[in-house]
C-alpha cells in the first residue's frame, strides 16, 4: 500500500479524477452529435503538435493544443464541403495527423522515449505544471457546462430550434470545439493519444444504455468514468500494470456489465 | 365561431409578421428562390406547398434567419432581420424525422427547451417556467408522458410534444415544417384539427410548410394566393375583430383542452 503515499501516485490520482469529470462531459455532447470519432482524430493531430514541440523545444502540449484547435476548425470546414459525408472529414484529418506525426518523429530521433509517453500515456510522470493545466481545463469545462447546460441541451438535441430561438449557435460550436481540443490535450498524458477517445465515448455509451433523461445521462457518464479512472489507477498502482490500459479496460468491463445487466433486469 | 375573410382584405389592426421583399436565393449558381415578395399578417394561416426540392425548406430557413438570402430583405414583426431580437415570439415544430430517436431526453426536457433562448441565457428555469411547461403538456394531453423518453412515444405523441414545446412560450408566430410526414392518416387528421382550432381561437399566425396539397387546400381554399417558381402560397385569414386585443394564454388553454377532448 506504500504506493498511496508516493507523490507521483497522488498526483496521478488527482489528475485522473479531474479528467474523469471533463472527458465524459465533453464526450456526451460529441457522441450525441454523432462526432464520436473526433476524439481519435484530434488526439492524433495533437501528437503531431507534441512532436513539433519537442523539435523546437516548446512546451509540447501547448503546440499540441494549437494543432488540435486548427484541426477541429479544418474538420468543420471539410464537413461543410462534404455535407453528406460527415465522417469523411474526420478520416482525412486523422490520416493527416498521423502522417505529420510520423514525419516529425523521424526528424528528431532523440526524443523517442518522450513520444511513447504521449502515445501510450504516462500518468505517473505528471508534473505540477501538467496538474495545474488539467485543473484549469477542468474549471473551464465545468463553468461552461454549468452556465450553458440548458442551451447545450438544445444545441445537441435540435440545432435548428436552437438557431430559431436566437441562440448564438456559431459561438457555441466554437466554444465546444476549443473545449474538446483542450480536454483531449490534457487527457493525452493520462491514457495516451491512442486511447483518449475511449475516455470521451465509453462512459457515455454506458450511460446512454441506462439514462432516462438528459440530466441523468450526464451524471451517469461522469459516474462511470470516475469509477473506471479511480479503480483503474489503483489496480495499476498495486499490481504494477500500465494505468492507461487498466482504466480503459475497466471502462469496457463497466459498459459490458451495464448492457448485460440491462438485459437481465430489463431496466 | 370565428369568421373568415379572404386573405386580400387586410384589416388595419393586423400588422405584418413576416415581410419578404425581393428575396432571392441561389445555391451553387442555381436559383432556388427568385425575387420573391410576400407578406404574412397577424392571424394569417399560410401554407407553403411545393414538391421536394422546390425550395420550401430553404424559404423557411430564410424566414427564421438560419440562412441569409442572396438578395432582398426580410423583416420579422416589422424589424429588419439583423435587428430582430424577439425570438421568443416564434414557435417552431420541426420535421418529425429530424431528431435522433435514441436521444436521452424526456418529454419534459424537450418541452422546457422551448423556453430557452438568448433572453434566458445564464438564467435558471423558475417555478413559473416549470408551470408553463406543465400547462403546455396538460393542454396537449401528454402530461402523463412527461417523464418518458421522447423516442419511446408514438409518432402522434411526439408531434404533440414538439407542438407543446413550440407553444410553451406563448408564441405569436408558429412555424411548422412538414409536421405530418411519417404519421398515419388518422393522427394527421386530429393534428390538423387541433391546428385549425388554434387558428380560429388564438391570436397566433401560422406558417406551415408541407407537400400535402390535399390537406392544405381543404382548409386554405383551392387557389394559391401567390406562386413563386415551384412554391405555392395558400393563405386563410381568421379574423374576429373583438379578438384583436386579446392575448392571454389562460383563456386559450381551457379552450384548447376542450378542442382536444372532442376528438
Amino acid at each position: 500500500m506504500d504506493i498511496f503515499l508516493e507523490y507521483f501516485f497522488q498526483r496521478s490520482l488527482i489528475g485522473g479524477v479531474l479528467i474523469g469529470i471533463t472527458a465524459p462531459l465533453m464526450g456526451i455532447f460529441l457522441v450525441l452529435r454523432r462526432l464520436s470519432m473526433i476524439g481519435d482524430t484530434l488526439s492524433h493531430v495533437t501528437i503531431a503538435g507534441v512532436a513539433l514541440g519537442f523539435l523546437i523545444d516548446v512546451y509540447p502540449l501547448a503546440i499540441g493544443l494549437l494543432f488540435a484547435i486548427a484541426a477541429s476548425f479544418a474538420i468543420e470546414k471539410l464537413r461543410k464541403t462534404y455535407k453528406t459525408y460527415a465522417e469523411l472529414s474526420i478520416a482525412i484529418i486523422m490520416a493527416g495527423g498521423i502522417a505529420l506525426a510520423t514525419f516529425l518523429f523521424s526528424m528528431g530521433q532523440g526524443f523517442s522515449v518522450n513520444v511513447t509517453s504521449y502515445l501510450f500515456g504516462s500518468i505517473y510522470t505528471l508534473d505540477t505544471t501538467d496538474l495545474w493545466l488539467i485543473f484549469g481545463v477542468t474549471v473551464l469545462v465545468l463553468l461552461f457546462v454549468i452556465l450553458h447546460f440548458k442551451e447545450m441541451f438544445l444545441m445537441v438535441f435540435d440545432e435548428e430550434a436552437a438557431g430559431i430561438s436566437g441562440l448564438p449557435i456559431k459561438y457555441y460550436n466554437i466554444a465546444m470545439t476549443i473545449l474538446t481540443s483542450l480536454v483531449i490535450c490534457v487527457s493525452i498524458k493520462i491514457v495516451g493519444a491512442l486511447l483518449v477517445s475511449s475516455l470521451l465515448t465509453i462512459p457515455v455509451a454506458a450511460s446512454l444504455a441506462l439514462a432516462r433523461s438528459f440530466k441523468h445521462s450526464v451524471i451517469l457518464a461522469v459516474l462511470f468514468s470516475e469509477i473506471a479512472v479511480i479503480a483503474g489507477l489503483i489496480t495499476a498502482g498495486l499490481w504494477d500494470m500500465p494505468p492507461g490500459s487498466t482504466v480503459v479496460l475497466l471502462l469496457i468491463v463497466l459498459l459490458a456489465g451495464t448492457l448485460l445487466g440491462k438485459r437481465r433486469f430489463k431496466v | 365561431m370565428a369568421q373568415t375573410q379572404p386573405a386580400n382584405s387586410q384589416p388595419t389592426c393586423h400588422r405584418p409578421v413576416v415581410e419578404l421583399s425581393d428575396v432571392s436565393f441561389a445555391y451553387e449558381n442555381k436559383s432556388v428562390i427568385d425575387r420573391l415578395t410576400f407578406c404574412i399578417r397577424q392571424r394569417d394561416f399560410v401554407g407553403i406547398v411545393g414538391s421536394n426540392g422546390a425550395g420550401k425548406t430553404t424559404l423557411m430557413r430564410i424566414i427564421v434567419g438560419l440562412i441569409k438570402p442572396t438578395a432582398g430583405k426580410v423583416r420579422l414583426f416589422g424589424e429588419p432581420m439583423d435587428q430582430f431580437r424577439d425570438w421568443h415570439k416564434i414557435g417552431y415544430v420541426p420535421q418529425k424525422q429530424s431528431f435522433n430517436p435514441l436521444f436521452p431526453a424526456t418529454v419534459k426536457e424537450v418541452v422546457l427547451s422551448g423556453l430557452y433562448g438568448r433572453k434566458s441565457m445564464f438564467k435558471r428555469m423558475s417555478r413559473t417556467d416549470q408551470q408553463k411547461c406543465f400547462d403546455a403538456l396538460d393542454v396537449l394531453n401528454i402530461a402523463d408522458l412527461a417523464d418518458r423518453r421522447i423516442g419511446q412515444l408514438s409518432g402522434g405523441q411526439q408531434q404533440r410534444a414538439f407542438l407543446a414545446r413550440a407553444l410553451v412560450n406563448n408564441p405569436e408566430l408558429l412555424i411548422l415544417d412538414e409536421p405530418t410526414v411519417g404519421i398515419d392518416a388518422e393522427t394527421q387528421e386530429s393534428f390538423f384539427h387541433l391546428i385549425r382550432h388554434m387558428h380560429h381561437h388564438h391570436p397566433i399566425t401560422f406558417l406551415m410548410v408541407s407537400h400535402d396539397l390535399d390537406m392544405m387546400m381543404a382548409y386554405l381554399g383551392p387557389e394559391p394566393v401567390q406562386e413563386a417558381g415551384k412554391i405555392r402560397f395558400y393563405v386563410k385569414h381568421s379574423h374576429v375583430p373583438e379578438d384583436c386585443g386579446e392575448t392571454g394564454l389562460t383563456h386559450a388553454l381551457s379552450d384548447l383542452r376542450e378542442a382536444i377532448q372532442i376528438q
